[in-house]
């Protein structure tokens, strides 16, 4: 039998992501895949329901900015020492977005149902947020476990506990290290990128080099290694996570994400620095 | 003694982390941090979990959150938009949800951390009205309900202290009310009483905030100054130059 090759060009690799697609991104110091979202913002993708794991910064606000986000899922959306998510801020006070405010575990824990092809999930804790009642999707059910009669009403002791529907995204998108010409993924100790790529239909990845060799045939290499059998294309994009930090390899770039900082407080701001962002892609983060 | 605004914060909190192994930290928390690896100066044992350099996980972002959820992190610290007086917290925004007046990034960990750490530290350098509310307008995370704690993960969480500016209260989780514990040097019971919107109990005297004794400021500025930087240069740059830290 033989595999189609996972390797792929950066537009055909947003190529697979459809209008209201469902898409699953990690937060800012996991590796968002930047250079794909320039690709995705470029060919116009509409109606996205974005599931950021379990936060969001620089890739959620550009693409709400850009008109791309009908549904943002996510525990929060921040430039950090860059201050507030500009875009994101406008668009929840007008209305423009459906927000489905979680909490960081509750997201994960979506994704781990997901994974094991399970209904839901339980998670300690939440119970009294006003987030479960914003939720309609979230329930809270009675531990089926707790030990009967332990309570002064006889009926079961009370141990309510909340349970959150499994998160199945069509995709999971991120930016990695390396990968394989076979199409393994090695992402090091990053396992909520593991978890995003077994509970997605298909995971698209940008990676900042193409390796020889297989990385599933030493322990060290595949104990860090999603399998080729969850992905669904590879793109090689070297700094393919500017502007943001890309862990050991690259610094943030402090100048431009103040740049965005400012220029994204206002909408037309906005769109200048979105032409500018979208141009400069075709030179690399090296030329323009 | 010439003792910087934010060393008397870092001491205080390193008061309360007394006792405890794991202590975990969020992002952008220069202050807890530089807090939690004074506990961890003082002693060896103390973990300081999630910071970004040198973080112990390998399980990915999930494995915090479920070492908590099983009892294993002693101490964390929260913050939040709007605090009301029964240790409600705020992280989304003021006015009506979802199309909220002022809307903040979001509740990050905070519903389900706050539940189920048993020293959870409210850390929120502006004390003033429009911070400590009577009501909040969105529960982010939930006070405790009132009675006494335990290791149940039903009742394990809830507010262990809350450090402002101006002044550290404690809670007291039966009665669901904070109480004034001290008021740092040069702020009084009255500011503090009219920058409070909600209603707190207070001992008749009020002592002051201790200042951080000299082998404190020197451990702060010194090896924890170094170490503080690897994570936050910017502010240790900015706060003790003397260390020569972002440089190091």
């Amino acid at each position: 039998m033989t595999c189609e090759s996972p390797l792929s060009s950066l537009d055909d690799l947003a190529a697979r992501v459809p209008d209201g697609a469902k898409l699953a991104v990690p937060r800012d110091i996991t590796g968002p895949a930047m250079a794909a979202t320039r690709a995705l913002i470029r060919r116009g993708v509409r109606g996205l329901h974005l599931v950021c794991v379990p936060t969001s910064g620089l890739q959620a606000d550009l693409l709400i900015g850009a008109g791309c986000v009908a549904t943002l899922e996510t525990s929060a959306v921040t430039l950090g020492e860059f201050g507030p998510a500009p875009r994101f801020t406008a668009a929840v006070k007008a209305g423009t977005i459906a927000i489905l405010d979680a909490t960081c575990p509750a997201i994960h824990a979506g994704l781990q149902a997901a994974e094991k092809g399970i209904p839901f999930m339980p998670l300690r804790g939440v119970l009294g947020s006003d987030l479960v009642a914003h939720r309609p999707d979230w329930r809270v059910i009675q531990n089926p476990f707790a030990e009967a009669g332990a309570d002064d009403h006889g009926d079961g002791e009370d141990d309510p506990i909340l349970v959150l529907p499994a998160i199945r995204p069509d995709a999971a998108l991120f930016h990695a290290p390396r990968a394989d010409r076979f199409g393994n993924v090695w992402i090091g100790p990053r396992r909520e990128l593991m978890t995003m790529a077994h509970a997605a239909k298909q995971t698209l990845v940008t990676v900042e080099e193409i390796v020889d060799g297989d990385l599933l045939a030493e322990d060290e290499a595949a104990a860090g290694t999603i399998p080729a059998l969850y992905i669904g294309a590879i793109a090689e994009a070297p700094s393919g996570a500017w502007p943001l930090a890309f862990h050991d390899a690259y610094g943030a770039d402090a100048a431009e994400l103040a740049d965005y900082a400012r220029l994204a407080r206002t909408e037309p701001g906005f769109a200048q620095y979105l032409a500018r962002f979208l141009e400069r892609g075709h030179a690399g983060p090296a030329g323009g | 003694m010439d003792c910087r605004r934010e060393e008397l914060l870092i001491a205080a909190i390193a008061r309360l982390l007394e006792g405890c192994r794991n202590v975990a930290v969020g992002a952008l928390s220069p202050i807890p941090g530089t807090a939690a690896m004074l506990a961890r100066a003082r002693d060896p044992r103390v973990r300081v979990l999630g910071i970004l350099r040198g973080n112990a996980f390998t399980d990915g972002g999930v494995e915090l959150f479920d070492l908590a959820a099983q009892g294993r992190l002693d101490a964390f610290f929260l913050g939040g938009g709007q605090i009301d007086g029964r240790g409600n917290l705020n992280l989304v925004g003021t006015g009506d949800y979802p199309r909220s007046a002022v809307r903040w990034p979001g509740s990050f960990g905070s519903a389900f951390l706050y539940a189920l750490v048993p020293r959870v530290i409210l850390f929120r350098e502006e004390h003033s009205r429009r911070v400590l509310v009577p009501e909040v307008d969105f529960i982010s995370a939930a006070g405790p309900a009132p009675g006494p704690s335990s290791d149940d993960p039903r009742r394990r969480g809830g507010p262990h202290a809350l450090l402002t500016d101006r002044a550290l209260f404690g809670f007291d989780r039966t009665r669901g009310r904070f109480h004034l514990k001290s008021v740092h040097p040069g702020h009084d019971v009255e500011e503090v009483t009219a920058n409070t919107g909600f209603d707190f109990d207070r001992p008749e005297t009020v002592p002051e905030t201790p200042l951080p004794d000299a082998e404190t400021l020197a451990l702060i500025r010194g090896p924890v100054a170094r170490e503080i930087a690897r994570t936050y240069p910017r502010f240790a740059e900015r706060l003790f130059p003397e260390a020569g830290a972002a440089h190091s």
